[in-house]
């Protein structure tokens, strides 16, 4: 299941601790997805205990079939699929800004972790360190 | 009076507003995250089909393809190009963008 702070490997004395990234932002009309992405990514660098959260609009982020030549901007939505080499293998999408919007764990084009309102809640507390998008 | 709608539904109440106060007979195109708004299977969706009643809703295709929603417009909404854009703000004779 998943690994918590206490249970985690300590590396050369150095406490690995557990960061969420939070993603609240769609793509494209502003600059906050893209932001995230490039900082989760930097953050594998520092072999933390790293996952993302897509809540609210968020969840559109992982919208399959994102084509962007039209509006001449850089389709980045396949880098998601690319977290996984970096281990970062938690995304956690909420199961009910999902069904706001229409969307099925089917549209996503990504292996997430759905979690209900209550289970998110309990994600997020548990965190060492989250950061918002 | 063609009304220009550029945030999500589900972020801001831009296009609630909008909808509010557009007067029968005007235009609303929605454009960037608006375009969520034109979307189907949301609980937003009822309140743009009960607008459509009084106004007629636009969505600019290119930002609909950047976010993969093309196949998702609610059936109605009229599906505009960049040169469309040109041909709705020529038509009216005024325009209000809602921030």
């Amino acid at each position: 299941m998943f690994t918590s702070s206490e249970d985690m490997d300590t590396d050369e004395g150095g406490v690995i601790k557990q960061f969420m990234f939070v993603n609240r932002k769609a793509p494209y009309g502003t600059i906050y997805a893209l932001e995230g992405l490039e900082v989760v990514l930097i953050s594998a660098a520092f072999e933390q205990d790293v996952s993302m959260a897509f809540i609210d609009d968020g969840v559109y982020e992982l919208k399959k079939a994102q084509d962007t030549k039209a509006i001449e901007q850089k389709n980045f939505s396949p880098t998601y699929r690319a977290l996984e080499g970096y281990d970062i293998e938690k995304l956690y999408v909420e199961k009910e800004s999902l069904e706001a919007r229409g969307l099925t764990e089917a549209d996503l084009l990504v292996d997430v972790i759905v979690l209900d309102r209550a289970e998110m809640a309990a994600k997020m507390a548990e965190q060492d360190v989250l950061i918002s998008f | 009076m063609l009304h220009i709608v550029n945030k999500s539904p589900y972020e801001r109440n831009s296009l609630e507003s909008c909808l509010r106060l557009a007067t029968n007979g005007s235009a609303v195109l929605l454009i960037e995250d608006g375009i969520y708004g034109a979307t189907k299977g949301g609980s937003f969706e009822g309140k743009v089909q009960a607008a459509m009643a009084g106004v007629k809703i636009y969505v600019l295709g290119p930002d609909l393809s950047a976010r993969g929603m093309a196949d998702r417009v609610i059936d109605g909404v009229n599906v505009v190009d960049y040169g469309g854009f040109v041909d709705l703000v020529a038509e009216h004779s005024n325009c209000q963008s809602w921030l």
